[in-house]
């Protein structure tokens, strides 16, 4: 980002807790929580539960990023995928701990909890969830 | 509801305008449509202008005013507002400008859109137009613009085996009808080989499957129809828009593949043009990536689902075919100033029904589409124009 522009990445309990939610109305599960279902909108206020997620999942897709934001100019090239989770919601997140050529639509894999990226002006490290193959 | 017209276009050349300034480039855009259309300043009810983040690619915010005031119209205190939807923000900038005619509030509007990205550095680029994205879902964790949109490709080519030649096909094509546009950014054929064996982006695109990083502004002025006649020959006419919104992230979308923004905003486009896809002559569709132009064609019925990279194939979309897309280069060749992109849609699809495109006229064109996107598809505009 440009010099001097003020940038921070929120902390978010539910990136390092995987705390989605769950609708008492449908039972459908949702990663990031929602206040309110999008199914059952009215009807799901005060009926929306936390609920802890197993963190294991499947590539739905995924690309191998050779260009990169400023702050991950240093991890190029990176493996990032959109995974389904068990539960049912999909998430995008890094691939790690594998060779690039293995990451494919189908493979099963389960979240590591690892540093994300380093802010290059003020030095923050951010942590969160990452993906790797599940044996 | 009243019927609207367009009744002059006016873009900037493309390109990386080192010698430009923002405000010179919205000026000239501006200057060259209201000489089109015949009107006078004062005349002007009301300026819309799309602009996805001027304040983070040029420091500079405000700039509904700012347009206002660098077209020379300060002292008229017309009424100027800015439109954000990423790079949508020049379709929904258009779509605010139709509906407040039709509404009948306003009888003359002008829309413009406008982005000067090349000022800063290019990972800042890149950052700035993953804001694009979800950041706390997304971004956050590495996905960049072209990333967003591989991941569309690589699931596109697993359920319907589109392949990487396809996706090149896209790109040589829309660099030929470049060639033809003396607006375009890369006035240059490329051939397959070159499309396919480009550098890594994000797979599996490559440079030559993206957009480029563009300067660079467009205008329309829109009148109320039953006045076009007094001011333009060839007035074009607004007979459908649409607008849907969808998911911010990808990830969070009914099916990868498909940009359900795009089906809904052109279900509700048609369904006001009482038309039909068949009906269209010639559409400009946002392919900020290649990947992109062949959602596009499916997504607005053209074609059916996961059938895009066949259509390529036969030559359907060809500036010979029988429908030609992106005549005009596309955001591939004429290049993608992300807030100007959807208002020089609508100055191409007039151009081509008023017969003006010259060495890229498609003939008998008397229906055009103009259809542009926002982030990965969490914001679609649709605007169907008849020749009157
Ligand atoms: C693809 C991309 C990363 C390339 O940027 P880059 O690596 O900085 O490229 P450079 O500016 O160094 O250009 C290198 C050469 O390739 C050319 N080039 C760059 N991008 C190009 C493109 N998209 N198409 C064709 N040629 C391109 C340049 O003109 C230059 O040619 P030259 O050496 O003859 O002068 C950049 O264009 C990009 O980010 N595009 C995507 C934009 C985007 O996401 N838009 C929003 C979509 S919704
Ligand atoms: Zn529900």
């Amino acid at each position: 980002m440009g010099e001097g522009v003020a940038r921070f990445w929120r902390e978010i309990p539910q990136r390092y807790n995987f705390i989605g939610d769950r609708c008492g109305s449908c039972e459908r599960i949702f990663f990031p929580p929602k206040e309110s279902c999008p199914f059952c909108r009215r009807k799901s206020m005060g009926k929306m539960k936390e609920i802890k997620l197993s963190g294991k999942g499947e590539i739905v897709t995924y690309t191998i990023i050779h260009v990169g934001p400023e702050d991950f100019e240093e991890q190029v090239p990176y493996p990032i995928a959109i995974v389904k989770l068990e539960e049912g919601p999909q998430i995008t997140a890094q691939i790690v701990d594998c060779n690039i050529d293995e990451v494919k639509i189908g493979m099963k894999v389960e979240s590591t909890f690892r540093k994300i990226r380093q802010d290059g002006s003020t030095g923050a490290i951010y942590y969160g969830y990452k993906f790797k193959k599940r044996c | 509801m009243r019927d609207v017209a367009v009744i002059g276009v006016g873009m900037t050349k493309f390109g990386e305008l080192w010698d430009k300034s923002f405000r010179q480039l919205i000026a000239e855009a501006g200057a060259k449509a209201i000489l089109d259309s015949g009107i006078e300043g004062k005349e002007i009810n009301a300026m819309y202008v799309g602009s996805m983040s001027s304040g983070r690619f040029v420091g500079q915010e405000h700039v509904g005013a700012l347009v206002a005031d660098v077209s020379g119209f300060s002292n008229l205190h017309i009424s100027s507002t800015r439109i954000e939807g990423a790079c949508a923000s020049g379709g929904l900038a258009m779509r605010q400008g139709y509906l407040s005619i039709a509404s009948g509030m306003n009888d003359i509007v002008v829309v413009g859109g406008m982005e000067k990205m090349n000022d800063v550095l290019g990972a800042s680029a890149t950052e700035t137009l993953a804001t694009a994205a979800d950041q706390e879902w997304e971004a956050f964790f590495g996905a960049t613009f072209p990333g967003l949109y591989a991941m569309i490709a690589t699931k596109h080519m697993h359920d319907y085996g589109t392949t990487k030649k396809q996706l090149a096909q896209v790109a040589v094509k829309n660099h030929a009808n470049g060639a033809l546009n003396p607006y375009a950014q890369y006035q240059r054929e490329i051939t397959l080989e070159q499309a396919m064996n480009a550098t890594s982006v994000a797979y599996p695109l490559g440079l030559l499957d993206c957009s480029p990083v563009t300067d660079g502004a467009a205008s329309v002025v829109l009148c109320a129809a039953e006045k076009a006649k007094d001011y333009s020959d060839k007035p074009v006419k607004i007979i459908g828009s649409g607008q849907a919104s969808d998911s911010l992230a990808l990830h969070a979308r009914r099916d990868i593949c498909t940009l359900d923004s795009t089906v809904h905003a052109s279900k509700m486009a048609y369904k006001q043009a009482n038309l039909t896809p068949k009906d269209v002559d010639v559409a400009e569709v946002h392919d900020c990536f290649t990947i992109g132009e062949i959602c596009a064609i499916e997504d607005l019925g053209f074609v059916k689902k996961g059938e895009g990279g066949k259509a390529i194939d036969n030559k359907i979309t060809t500036l010979d075919g029988s429908l030609p897309v992106n005549t005009s280069g596309g955001l591939k060749a004429k290049g993608h100033p992300v807030g100007a992109t959807g208002v020089a849609q609508m100055v191409e699809v007039t151009l081509q029904l008023r017969g003006d495109a010259k060495k890229r006229q498609v003939k008998e064109a008397k229906i055009g589409l103009a259809h542009n996107v926002g982030g990965s598809g969490a914001s679609c505009t649709i605007h169907i124009l008849e020749a009157m």
